[in-house]
C-alpha cells in the first residue's frame, strides 16, 4: 500500500492524465512482488530443481527416471481418472446446460439449476469423499438399497468407491456443475434465428445440431473439457479422503513425496511436480487459446 | 421446440438425483450412530469436540485474513491496470490465471523448498510466519476468482470519472480507493469474499503440508478413524458452502442492478 501512496503523489501533481508512466508501473509492484514471491518463484525453482541432480548441476536423469513404471503408472491413472470425470462431466453437463438453456423448460429453472451448480462446484474436497462413502460406500445408502430392493449388490460386481470408477463418479460431483456454469452462457451465444432459419429452410434437429450449433459451440464444448481435465488432475483431497494412499494417482505420489521423501530423491520429486505442470499447463493453455476462438461467435 | 421437452425433463432428472442423492444419503448415514434408531449423536459429539471448534475457529481467522489480504492486494491492482496501465491487463490476468494451472500441491512444494528453515527466507521456522505462509498461499488459491470479480465490478462503474470528481474536490489517493472505489464495488468484493471464504474454510493440501491445525487436516483425521462423524462434517461443510454461495447470490445481485444483465 505504502508503494501505492508515493507513486500517488507524484502522479496527482501534474494534472493527472496518462502521461508518467515512468512512475505508474509503482502502484502494481505489491502484486508483483506477490506474484514472484507467492506463485512464480517457488514454481519456477521446482521446475529448475527437475533438471538439477544432488549437487545442483544440469541433468535430465530425473526427467529419464520419471519413465519407471511405479511413477508411470500413478501419471496413466490419473490421466485415466481425469479424462474420465471430464468426459462424463462434459457429456452430462452439456445435456444438463442444453436443456435449461435450449429444452424450453419453464424459466425459473435456470436461475434455480446455477446456484445449486456453484453450491456442488465447490462442495469438494474431503467432505464429497464423506458424502460418497455414506453413497456409495459398502454400507452406504445407495448400496444398501440396491441390495435391498432388486437384490442387487454392486460390491460383487468388483465395484469399490475407493477404486478408479468410484472416484471418477465422486469427481463428477463438481464436474458436472462446473461445466454446466461455463458452458450455459456459451449456449445463450446460439442465436434463435440460427434455428428458426434451420427450420424454415427445411432442416431437422440433427441437422441444425450436426452443422449450425455443434461448428459454433465445439471450441467453448472443448475447452471446458480441458479446463474440467486439468481441474481433476491438481486435486488430491477428494481422493486422499476417499482411498487413503491405496489409490496410486500422481497428487497422492506426490503428497507422500512431500511428507517423507518416498522416492528417496529430493530432485525426482521435482520432476515429478514439473511433470503436473507440464500436462496442467497444456490443458489450461489449449483452454485459453479455445476460449478466444468461441468468443467471435458467442457474443 | 416442443420434441426437445422430454429430453430436457430427463437431462434434468438425471442431474437433480446426481445432486441430491449423496446428499440425502450422506444425511441418513450420519444418523445411523446409534444402533437400530436414527439420532444426532454423530453431531453432539463433533459439535462437542474441542479439536472442531479449534480447527474450525483457526481455519474462519485464516480464511478472513486471506479474504483482507487479497482484497488489499487485488483492488489497487485492478484499479491501476484500469485507470493508468491498461497495457499490462493481459499480464496480470495471465498471473491471476497461473493458481488454475499451478496445482495447489505443488505450489506448497515450491514453499516448502523455498522458505524452509535452512533457506534466504526461513519462514517455517517460527509459528506466525508459518500462518502468514499458509495465509499467502491461500491468496494465490483465491486469486483468479478475486480478481475477476473485482475487475467486473470495477469494469460496471465508471472508475475514470469517479476518480477525477474525487480528485479535483482534493481528494488523495487513499482517500479515492477506501471512499469512493471501494464502497462501487462493494457487492463484487463481496462475492469474491465469499467464494474465498468457501475455498479457504476446508482446504486440506497446503494446511496439512505447512503443518498447521486447520480444519481440512481435522476432517482427514475423524475421516480415517471414525465411522459416522464424516458423514455429518460433511453435512455442516455442505451448509457453509451453500451458505456463502447463499450470500454471493443476496449481494452479487446488488451488483448487476443497473448492468446488461437487467436489462
Amino acid at each position: 500500500m505504502s508503494v501505492n501512496l508515493q507513486s500517488a503523489s507524484v502522479s496527482v501533481a501534474p494534472k493527472a492524465g496518462l502521461s508518467p508512466a515512468s512512475w505508474a508501473w509503482l502502484g502494481i509492484t505489491p502484486f508483483f512482488a506477490f506474484a514472484i514471491l507467492f506463485l512464480i518463484l517457488p514454481t519456477g525453482l521446482l521446475m529448475i530443481g527437475a533438471f538439477q541432480d544432488a549437487n545442483g548441476s544440469f541433468t535430465l536423469a530425473n526427467i529419464v527416471h520419471l519413465f519407471q513404471p511405479s511413477i508411470l503408472s500413478s501419471y496413466r491413472i490419473s490421466l485415466e481418472i481425469s479424462a474420465a470425470s471430464a468426459l462424463g462431466g462434459a457429456v452430462i453437463g452439456f445435456l444438463l446446460a442444453a436443456a435449461v438453456v435450449l429444452g424450453g423448460l419453464p424459466k425459473w429453472l435456470r436461475p434455480t439449476l446455477m446456484t445449486f451448480c456453484g453450491v456442488a462446484s465447490n462442495f469438494a474436497g474431503l467432505p464429497l469423499a464423506f458424502a460418497f462413502i455414506a453413497t456409495l460406500g459398502r454400507t452406504g445408502l445407495v448400496t444398501l438399497l440396491l441390495v435391498n430392493l432388486f437384490d442387487f449388490n454392486i460390491y460383487a460386481t468388483g465395484f469399490s468407491v475407493l477404486s478408479f470408477w468410484g472416484l471418477t463418479i465422486t469427481y463428477l460431483y463438481f464436474q458436472i456443475p462446473l461445466m454446466v456454469l461455463i458452458l450455459a452462457p456459451a449456449l445463450d451465444g446460439l442465436k434463435r434465428e440460427w434455428r428458426e432459419a434451420s427450420d424454415n429452410l427445411g432442416g431437422g434437429s440433427v441437422h441444425y445440431w450436426r452443422h449450425i450449433a455443434f461448428p459454433v459451440i465445439w471450441p467453448a464444448l472443448l475447452g471446458t473439457t480441458l479446463l474440467l481435465f486439468a481441474n481433476s488432475f491438481g486435486a488430491i483431497a477428494t481422493a486422499y479422503g476417499l482411498t487413503g494412499s491405496s489409490l496410486n494417482i500422481v497428487t497422492i505420489l506426490l503428497y507422500a513425496q512431500i511428507q517423507g521423501d518416498v522416492l528417496h530423491d529430493p530432485n525426482l520429486g521435482f520432476a515429478l511436480a514439473f511433470g503436473m505442470i507440464v500436462i496442467t499447463g497444456v490443458s489450461n493453455g489449449a483452454y485459453i487459446w479455445l476460449r478466444t476462438r468461441s468468443e467471435r461467435w458467442l457474443r | 421446440m416442443k420434441r426437445n421437452r422430454f429430453g430436457a425433463w430427463l437431462a434434468l432428472a438425471v442431474g437433480v438425483i446426481y445432486f441430491f442423492v449423496p446428499l440425502i444419503a450422506t444425511f441418513e448415514f450420519s444418523l445411523r450412530l446409534r444402533r437400530g434408531t436414527y439420532s444426532f449423536d454423530a453431531y453432539e459429539i463433533v459439535l462437542a469436540d474441542p479439536r472442531f471448534q479449534q480447527t474450525f475457529g483457526y481455519s474462519v481467522v485464516v480464511a478472513l485474513a486471506t479474504i483482507v489480504v487479497g482484497t488489499l492486494l487485488v483492488v489497487p491492482t485492478a484499479y491501476w491496470i484500469q485507470l493508468r496501465l491498461p497495457r499490462l491487463r493481459p499480464v496480470v490476468e495471465f498471473i491471476t490465471l497461473l493458481p488454475l494451472v499451478i496445482p495447489a500441491i505443488v505450489l506448497v512444494y515450491g514453499y516448502l523448498r523455498i522458505y524452509n528453515s535452512s533457506s534466504w527466507l526461513p519462514m517455517t521456522n517460527a509459528v506466525w510466519s508459518t500462518n502468514l505462509l499458509l495465509i499467502f498461499g491461500y491468496v494465490a488459491l483465491a486469486l483468479p476468482y478475486m480478481y475477476r470479480a473485482v475487475d467486473t465490478g470495477l469494469r460496471s462503474i465508471d472508475v475514470r470519472s469517479l476518480t477525477e470528481a474525487a480528485e479535483s474536490l482534493g481528494a488523495g489517493w487513499p482517500k479515492i480507493l477506501f471512499t469512493v472505489i471501494l464502497p462501487n464495488i462493494r457487492p463484487a468484493i463481496l462475492s469474491g469474499s465469499f467464494l474465498t471464504f468457501a475455498i479457504v474454510i476446508g482446504e486440506f493440501t497446503m494446511a496439512s503440508l505447512l503443518n498447521r491445525p486447520a480444519f481440512g487436516p481435522y476432517l482427514q483425521l475423524v475421516g480415517a478413524n471414525r465411522a459416522y462423524e464424516p458423514s455429518a462434517l460433511a453435512i455442516i461443510a455442505f451448509f457453509v458452502t451453500w451458505a456463502c454461495m447463499g450470500l454471493i447470490q443476496v449481494f452479487g445481485r446488488g451488483a448487476r442492478g443497473s448492468s446488461a444483465d437487467t436489462r
